[in-house]
């Protein structure tokens, strides 16, 4: 080849080459779409939306092979509140967890904080149960007439004896005297925040 | 690396044809530098520019090792130290290894096929101009309000999409070098298939030619994507667009996909010239020709085509679907082989041969040791079920520096050392060549060995503090790494001292080299050569 013809072919490769430069600059963006398509077809995406496979999740703390019969009980100490379990009983397997709820209304004139003390029967049960979230946690405050519906979360240990197959769990509500009415879970039951 | 010789071999006759020297007389001063459009000046100044860089970004480590020497924060505030990672690692990749191939691209490619000069001079000339204002940005980078971006320098959305303005200038000195390398790129693969001298068929070539052809095919292909991702974190950042912003639908994930379709590629276009250099050092040293030739390009170009299915090995975990892991993995340990078949012709290479140990085979066959054992290591990081463990620990900082300074690096100055006398026309001191090998050698190691331990340990990588029971090993790699930088400064004067008072080298230095600029050149090699293309047999 002589000079002029190896300029000539020089300038075809730029050209060529440049166009390949190109191209894979178009290709780095071309994967925008490519990759929202892929994720799609393959269902990537998906991770966080609720799937079929999510309920199939199972808790491996739960005993499948025992049930236990909780029994719910409610009074109040000198009150004008009305008090009761909006379900006598329920069954569960130890482990599981649980929400059952009470209902309280204020039959007096006046406005009248409340604390709910817990027992268990049989006494040795309370080391069994588990409560993450309890209307006994907190003092509750009701204006006259006022009705509110409060829910227990509880788990029963599976370390309970074998031979316990009942446990009731029993609230009595007393009254607070104005001076030990705590502020704060005062105004939260005045919310209605306060479970 | 000369420049005082330059004037001496300099003669008009030669001066003609399609020649952009051709007219003129050659600039002095300042302008020469700036306007030279010889491949053989633009050479050096790629090689001088990338060894300032290197001391750069060396700086850089210096100052994230004094951190880590103890537990605790004693020297620097977290945001920089994070930028000095990133500055770090982005200088001496772009900086310092990428120009430092490309500078022994422009000195030896038309000397080794016998082309009067590179395809396109002027172009050549723009190449490199365009690496300093780039340098020059990444430096800025750090008194822009807020410091240095401290994002790593892979650059991962989200954190450079809320970087502060110093991301900006860092955006804009990647899509220089990238334009930088794009034109280099096109110029050497013109260069090398349209400009041979007759009788030079392709597989003829000597091996770092053709190393540097694909490297250059590697560089289109890549470097455009990577302007692309970076692009897009721009945009993201000032113009509205949501591609990697998940509130406007886009997904930070993506970035790394489209950061690691360049990432891959680009370490073996790090690792493949250097792969040239070494094919040309060993055989030699050896007194042999080098054992198969034609497996070694294949290899070299299966290397090439798979570093683009394999870049999610990178992402191990991102949440790919299993399908994607083993896909990856696969692939990934897939390259071992065609790396094993260079590895083993190597060695065959020495096999039987009549060795000497000059300082350049001293740095190939350190090359070759500790460039396999960052290979192994790499496949160790390929098995995905090892990888989530070690992901993002100090056991990929281990990895990439035997791959990177081991390898690369010690390949580049094999590289020097061997072409020096070449260039230069002048020796080397030999015995302060081999302490240069032997400190950087023993240094390295005693750096870089022991952050296998610390990352197996678990200390992840990028913190300038951590837990006290790492507080031995990293005392251990801070001592290396100061007595590796200072080894440095020793080859610094070597070179140096080779320039101004070198002993007069021959035309053929070393016994055993072959290709045609030893064989048709004086040395120092003469300002234009191959004018007139050589007669080959
Ligand atoms: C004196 C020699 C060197 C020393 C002491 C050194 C030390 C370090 C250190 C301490 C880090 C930071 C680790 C971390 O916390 O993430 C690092 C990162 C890095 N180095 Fe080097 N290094 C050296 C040479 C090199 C060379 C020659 C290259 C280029 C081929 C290189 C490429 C990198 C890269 C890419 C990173 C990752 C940066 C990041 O992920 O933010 N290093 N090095
Ligand atoms: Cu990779």
């Amino acid at each position: 080849m002589n000079p002029g013809q190896t300029e000539n072919a020089n300038w075809r490769m730029f050209a060529r080459l440049s166009v390949l430069a190109l191209l894979m600059f178009g290709f780095g963006f071309a994967m925008v779409p490519y990759y929202k398509k892929f994720c799609e077809v393959t269902g990537i995406t998906n991770l966080l939306q609720p799937n079929a496979k999510q309920s199939e999740i199972t808790n491996s703390q739960v005993d499948k092979s025992r049930w236990v019969t909780l029994e719910f009980d409610a009074n109040t100490h000198g009150m004008p509140w009305q008090f009761a379990p909006l379900q006598r009983s329920v069954r569960v397997h130890p482990g599981e967890m649980t929400q059952v709820e009470f209902q309280i209304k204020n039959n007096g004139s006046g406005a009248l904080v409340g604390q709910a003390i817990p027992s268990y029967g049989p006494k040795q049960g309370a080391a069994f149960v588990k409560k993450l979230e309890c209307f006994c946690f907190r003092q509750q405050a009701l204006a006259a007439g006022e009705t509110r519906r409060m829910p227990v979360q509880l788990v029963i240990d599976p370390a309970l004896p074998a031979n316990v197959n009942t446990l009731t769990l029993s609230y009595t509500f007393f009254e607070v005297p104005a001076a030990d009415v705590k502020k704060s879970s005062a105004a939260g039951a005045a919310n209605g925040k306060a479970g | 690396m000369s420049t005082a010789t330059h004037d001496a071999t300099h003669g008009h006759g030669d001066a003609h044809g399609h020649d952009d020297h051709a007219h003129a007389h050659k600039p002095t001063g300042a302008m020469r530098w700036i306007g030279s459009t010889n491949h053989k000046d633009i050479g050096t100044m790629y090689l001088w520019f990338s060894f300032t860089m290197f001391l750069v970004g060396g700086a850089m480590a210096m100052i994230i090792r004094a951190e880590l020497f103890q537990p605790g924060l004693q020297i620097v505030r977290p945001e920089f130290f994070n930028s000095m990672t990133t500055y770090h690692g982005l200088i001496m990749v772009f900086g310092a290894i990428m120009p430092a191939f490309v500078g022994f691209a422009n000195w030896l490619i038309p000397m080794q096929i016998g082309a009067p000069d590179m395809a396109f001079p002027r172009m050549n000339n723009l190449s490199f101009w365009l690496l300093p204002p780039a340098a020059l940005l990444l430096i800025a980078a750090q008194f822009a309000p807020g410091g240095g971006a401290g994002v790593g320098w892979t650059m991962y959305a989200p954190l450079t999409t809320q970087a502060g303005p110093a991301m900006d200038l860092t955006i804009f000195a990647v899509h220089i070098l990238g334009m930088s390398s794009i034109m280099g790129s096109i110029n050497i693969i013109t260069t090398i298939l349209n400009m041979r001298a007759p009788g030079m068929t392709l597989m003829k070539m000597p091996l770092f030619c053709w190393t540097w052809l694909i490297t250059a095919y590697l560089l289109v292909a890549s470097m455009p994507v990577l302007a692309g991702a970076v692009t897009m974190t721009l945009t993201d950042r000032h113009f509205g667009t949501s591609f990697f912003n998940a509130a406007g639908g886009g997904d930070p994930v993506l970035y790394q996909h489209i950061f690691w379709f360049f990432g891959h590629p680009e370490v073996y276009i790090i690792a493949i010239p250097a792969f040239g250099v070494i094919s040309q050092v060993i055989p030699a040293f050896s007194r042999k020709p080098l054992f198969g030739y034609a497996s070694m390009v294949y290899a070299t170009a299966s290397i090439a085509i798979l570093s683009f299915m394999v870049w999610a090995h990178h992402m191990y975990t991102v949440g790919m679907p299993v399908e994607a892991q083993l896909f990856f993995m696969y692939a990934t340990t897939l390259i071992a082989i065609p790396t094993g078949v260079k590895v083993f012709n190597w060695v065959a290479t020495m096999w039987k041969g009549s060795l000497t140990f000059e300082t350049p085979m001293l740095f190939a066959l350190g090359f070759l040791f500790l460039f396999t054992l960052g290979g192994f290591t790499g496949l160790v990081l390929s098995i995905t079920p090892v990888d989530v463990q070690i992901h993002d620990t100090y056991y990929v900082v281990a990895h990439f520096h035997y791959v990177m300074v081991a390898g690369a690096l010690f390949s580049a100055f094999a590289g020097i050392y061997f072409w020096l006398p070449k260039w230069t026309g002048r020796m080397y001191d030999e015995t302060l060549g081999k302490w240069h090998f032997w400190l950087s050698l023993i240094f390295f190691n005693v750096t870089f060995f022991v952050q296998h331990f610390l990352g197996l340990a678990g200390m992840p990588r990028r913190v300038p503090d951590y837990a006290l029971q790492f507080a031995e090993f990293n005392a251990i790699s801070s001592v290396g790494a100061f007595g590796f930088g200072l080894s440095q400064l020793l080859f610094l004067y070597v070179v140096l001292k080779c320039i101004t008072s070198g002993p007069k080298a021959e035309q053929k230095q070393w016994e055993g080299a072959d290709s045609i600029e030893w064989t048709h050149l004086p040395s120092p090699a003469p300002y234009h050569s191959f004018a007139t293309p050589p007669v080959l047999k």
